[in-house]
């Protein structure tokens, strides 16, 4: 029997990396800052995209969003009430946000008047690391009731994120959350990352966050210009 | 788990990539993992007899590469291989380090196939 060997020397997930570079270039061409939330169930992406989108709506920022459920149109309804256009997609079972569903559901959106996309991916801290969405800036979020050992324990998508965001901070004492030993870790396997601790129930820390997006948005930002040409994750060297 | 979507992937890629070269039976595939892929050997190597089952990956062996994660040390100016996912530090200074270049891998490596026996009768 003669066997031969073929080098592919290619990227399992290549359709949908190839997809997200497409996304990319068009969000670039928009001058449309794109993120993307990810976190566990229940940590709080859905309050605290709808508290983000309502106050960006009052700074007259064009905002838009993408939520992605496995069965529900809940989160869609609840952030609609925000006034920003908002479309569901419903992955019927599947957990992860993909390349492919983001760019069904931007269908008939015209991309260059907005400034901001907001995309909340499905619960889950393990599938949605490998999904490249196109999006410049990926935020994961962490809530005082999942324990402060979270990143150590989903490294890949903590060090997948360029920005973390702390929730539920109002409830931290009850839960005796020490947000040094949180942070440390998330430094731990995301060296740098910036940190934001926020209720979005209460509206503290809002302001920084609000702040930084601002920032993020203008034309100058150097911080995105550099992820969005870099693009994610380069895999094969 | 999405393991077995990435199959999927592996499996429609490698088709395609094989009847490419003239086709052939599968006999290996091999795959890059890195440390922070997020994807569970033990799945894989679990759903992949059964996801490949009347394809032309049928009955194949899937090999899997570990691929560690590799920080820049920049006190140190050289490239460090890290035993755990728990901590970006420098192994050898200690300081942490966000400069990854390796560990993020989900790819394929290589196919090894089997071809067709050539035409030539023997004598
Ligand atoms: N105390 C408190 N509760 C919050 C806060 N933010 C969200 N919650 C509550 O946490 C629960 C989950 O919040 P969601 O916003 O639905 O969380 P999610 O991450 O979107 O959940 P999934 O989309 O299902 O993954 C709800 O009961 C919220 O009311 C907060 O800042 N403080
Ligand atoms: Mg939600
Ligand atoms: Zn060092």
């Amino acid at each position: 029997m003669e066997t031969r060997v073929l080098e592919l020397r290619r990227n399992v997930l290549n359709k949908n990396d190839e997809l997200a570079r497409n996304l990319r270039a068009r969000f670039q061409q928009a001058e449309l800052l794109v993120l993307n939330l990810v976190s566990s169930p229940g940590t709080g992406k859905t309050e605290f995209l709808k508290k983000t989108l309502t106050a960006l709506r009052e700074h007259g920022l064009r905002v838009a969003a993408l939520v992605g459920d496995l069965e529900t149109d809940n989160d869609a309804h609840r952030l609609m009430e925000s006034g920003a256009p908002v479309r569901q997609i419903t992955t019927h079972g599947c957990c992860h946000l993909d390349a492919g569903m983001i760019e069904r559901h931007l269908e008939g959106w015209a991309l260059e008047d907005l400034d901001i996309l907001f995309i909340e991916n499905v619960g889950n801290l393990v599938c949605p690391s490998n999904y490249d969405l196109g999006e410049a800036v990926r935020v994961a979020l962490l809530s005082v009731t999942e324990g402060e050992d979270k990143p150590l324990k989903y490294p890949g998508i903590f060090n997948s994120a360029d920005v973390a965001v702390i929730t539920k901070m109002d409830i931290a004492e009850a839960c005796e959350f020490d947000r040094e030993v949180a942070e440390a870790n998330i430094h731990e396997v995301r060296p740098g990352m910036t940190i934001f601790a926020v209720s979005a129930k209460r509206g503290v820390g809002m302001e920084e966050w609000l702040a930084f997006l601002l920032e993020l948005q203008s034309p100058q930002s150097r911080y995105v210009m550099a992820i969005a040409d870099a693009g994610r994750r380069a895999v094969i060297s | 788990m999405h393991e077995l979507s990435i199959i999927y992937s592996v499996v429609s890629t490698v088709t395609k990539a094989v009847a490419d070269q003239g086709g052939g039976q599968v006999i290996s595939v091999r795959l890059r993992v890195g440390a922070l892929a997020g994807v569970e050997r033990d799945s894989l190597l679990f759903g992949y007899d059964l996801a490949t089952q009347g394809t032309p990956l049928a009955g194949s062996v899937l090999e899997i590469e570990d691929v560690p994660v590799r920080i820049y040390c920049s006190s140190c100016a050289c490239e460090q291989t890290l035993v755990g996912v728990q901590s970006f530090r420098c192994p050898v200074c200690g300081r942490p380090s966000g400069d990854f270049r390796s560990g993020r891998e989900l790819a394929i490596e290589s196919v090894e196939i089997e071809t067709p026996q050539s035409e030539q009768a023997p004598c």
